[in-house]
């Protein structure tokens, strides 16, 4: 079967291993672009989030690339983006696409019955072969997230705009094509290689550093969040992950199996600004900004798509935390039109207060 | 022209949606006659030929040396390239280096431009918080604009008009259309224009306390700047709720442009470096844009290009980081 699935970061390197492994062909959509937007767009319903857009353009156009089957994440909540699925499924269908709809929900909760619904995924797969690509999955899940962190650390001290950024594509590229641990692991050496030359071309230079938090589509998608990683780099500011998908799958899959619970941990950061889940990573994100803050980074930036209810919620705390830590913060609502100059406008401005900032305490 | 010679100023241009203002700053007057000559322009969509006609005006007001330019605005890039300016700067940071430039005091700077609404809070002189309208132009200089127009009143009398006002009428802020909706409703009901007027005044003052300034602290000096300053009834909507005096520069409607101004001359004494101003070669060189969707790999970014007769100058927008 030719299965497609929504773009989220470089998350496409390891699903596509993975479908792979249990015996079926990805089809990986084109990178997000303007047409994924527009098509995307012209199916959904006016005042959905961004994130709703550009995953029924990205369904769209692995159609147009020949896929059967449509992979999307399910679940009972967080947020809206649980039934996102059930929603897009009547929307392809109604626009007149026979395509089948592989939603992951909960178990008992599977389409069609969780027998049938095994049967159709695992039919073709050969154990062996999948215990190996699940290995090599995680392992390139974890890989291009180390080498997208180092990027976010050479980016301020790189002498020439846009070293990183080559350097991690072109390293990104090898992890796809790696067929072995062994290629990874060599992989891995050269590419630290690499961006230890990369950081010690402004050698002794100080930088700002920036933490995200936020919505996690909007966080981990450069589209959505118009390359926010990338323009901060390049303002000269390091900046700060909260959120990883390898910590993600760990905590709402792994641990959840597990009977475990990340939610304590969160609440005990945000106590005293917000007691349990909003929905969402409306918790996370008031965590996430406290730690940081405690941790002594310099700022905080707060991405949200608009309408977003946990994250508005969050939006709403945020400034308490900012005056009681004495960390700037700024919220960041990104959707269809959001220019390209209005958001370089923020962070630039954002930069210059922190920065001002950070020579006025030290 | 007077036959001394040319004397020694700081140009700052800031390119707006609607205004694309210029200024000339000689900082050897202290800061209250420091700007020498400015001028207001209308972008009306063309950047590249308010530069120019802007340039123009610059060079037969006076006899100039420019030493130095700062551009900002949402067009400030493609100024920056245009002019070769030494500073290129967002307005959030502009606006508050010219508040502060005028008074050391300021704590609180409120800007109404024309699509766009900020908020920068002020603390020792240094920038601690800001904020803009998010993803609604609403209660910004267009709609102000329109409304003027639908009513057919200069959009300078607006707030003359709304001094007169005894009894504002009560118009909806959350969004323009509705509001617009709601100024006709009252119109028919026959309510007079002085109250109406001021009603969207006080609307407007309402939906930016609402959604840009959303609870923030607003300690004097207040500084209320941007095109929208004009408007005497906007100010004194402001003032009515925020409950303290709320001043409104002379240069307010530049402040942007000083803001670069000063900038590029803190840049340059503290660097050495001379100007990359361009001069009078804008007035004499053929300047073309072209935009296009680059069809190179799937990523479909949208160039933009600058070409100085006909050669390339400057282009920007791709994500692979190339430039032509």
């Amino acid at each position: 079967m030719r299965i497609t699935f929504p773009h989220l970061g470089s998350a496409y390197i390891p699903l596509e291993e993975m479908i792979n492994g249990v015996g079926h062909d990805p089809v990986v959509p084109p990178p997000n672009n303007k047409s994924t937007l527009e098509l995307g767009s012209r199916l959904s319903p006016e005042d959905v989030c961004l994130p709703f857009k550009i995953i029924l353009g990205n369904m769209l156009q692995g159609i147009e690339a020949g896929a059967e089957s449509v992979l999307m994440i399910g679940g009972c909540g967080p947020c809206r983006l649980g039934y996102y699925g059930e929603a897009q499924k009547v929307l392809l269908r109604k626009a007149g696409l026979d395509v089948g709809f592989l939603s992951l929900e909960p178990l008992g909760k599977l389409e069609g019955g969780t027998i049938s619904f095994l049967r159709r995924v695992f039919g073709p797969t050969n154990p062996a072969r999948l215990v190996n690509a699940a290995r090599l999955a995680w392992a390139k899940l974890a890989v291009v997230e180390w080498l997208e962190v180092l990027a976010l650390s050479t980016r301020p001290m790189e002498a020439t705009k846009g070293t990183s950024t080559q350097v991690l594509n072109q390293w990104l590229n090898a992890v796809r094509a790696a067929q072995t641990m062994g290629r990874l692991r060599e992989v891995c050496r050269l590419a630290a290689d690499q961006f230890e030359a990369i950081s010690k071309e402004k050698d002794g230079e100080t930088h700002l550093r920036i933490g995200l938090v936020g919505e996690i589509y909007t966080v981990v998608e450069p589209f959505a969040n118009r390359n926010i990683e990338e323009h901060l780099g390049n303002l000269g500011v390091e900046v700060v992950r909260t959120i990883s998908l390898k910590r993600w799958m760990e905590d709402h899959v792994f641990k959840r199996l597990l009977g475990l619970s990340y939610v304590k941990e969160l609440q005990k950061w945000a106590e005293g600004y917000l007691s349990g889940s909003v929905g969402g990573h409306g918790l996370e994100s008031v965590a996430r900004s406290i730690r940081l803050a405690r941790f002594g980074l310099d700022g905080v930036i707060h991405i949200l798509p608009l309408a977003c209810m946990p994250e508005v919620i969050a939006q709403g705390i945020l400034p308490k935390v900012s005056v009681d830590t004495g960390t700037p913060i700024m919220s960041l609502v990104v959707d269809e039109h959001s220019s390209e100059v209005g958001i370089a406008t923020r962070l630039e401005a954002f930069v210059d207060l922190v920065e001002r900032r950070h020579y006025a305490s030290v | 022209m007077s036959e001394a010679s040319p004397r020694q100023v700081y140009l700052g241009v800031d390119v707006g949606s609607v205004s694309t203002n210029f200024i000339l700053y000689d900082g050897r007057e202290p800061s209250d006659k420091a700007v020498v000559w400015k001028r207001y322009l209308r972008t009306r969509g063309a950047p590249l030929e308010a530069l120019r006609m802007g340039l123009k005006a610059m060079y037969e007001g006076g006899n100039w040396e420019v030493v130095g330019v700062g551009t900002t605005g949402s067009g400030r890039e493609l100024a920056g390239v245009v002019l070769g300016a030494d500073v290129v700067k967002n307005e959030i940071t502009a606006h508050a280096i010219a508040a502060l430039n005028q008074n050391r005091d300021v704590q609180t700077v409120i800007e109404i431009g024309g699509q766009d609404s900020k908020l920068i809070v002020i603390r020792n002189g240094v920038v601690v918080d800001f904020a803009m309208n998010t993803v609604c132009a609403a209660g910004t200089g267009s709609f102000l604009e329109q409304q003027a127009m639908r009513l057919g009143i200069p959009v300078d009398q607006l707030g003359s008009l709304a001094l007169g006002s005894t009894t504002p009428v009560r118009i909806a802020g959350r969004c323009t259309v509705f509001a617009e909706s709601d100024m006709i409703h009252k119109q028919q009901l026959g309510h007079s224009m002085e109250d109406i007027v001021a009603g969207l005044c006080s609307s407007m003052a309402r939906n930016y306390l609402n959604n840009v300034a959303k609870g923030k602290e607003l300690v004097p000096v207040v500084f209320f700047q941007g095109g929208v300053a004009a408007n005497q009834g906007m100010r004194r909507a402001l003032q009515d709720f925020i409950g303290c005096p709320v001043e409104v520069p002379e240069h307010f409607d530049v402040m942007g442009a000083i803001g670069a101004a000063i900038l590029a001359k803190e840049r340059l004494e503290r660097t050495g470096a001379i100007t990359k101003f361009v001069g009078t070669s804008l007035l004499s060189s053929s300047y073309r844009n072209n935009s296009y969707l680059c069809d190179r790999c799937p990523n479909q970014c949208e160039i933009v290009e600058i070409w100085r007769d006909g050669v390339f100058l400057a282009g920007w927008g791709a994500r692979c980081g190339r430039t032509i």
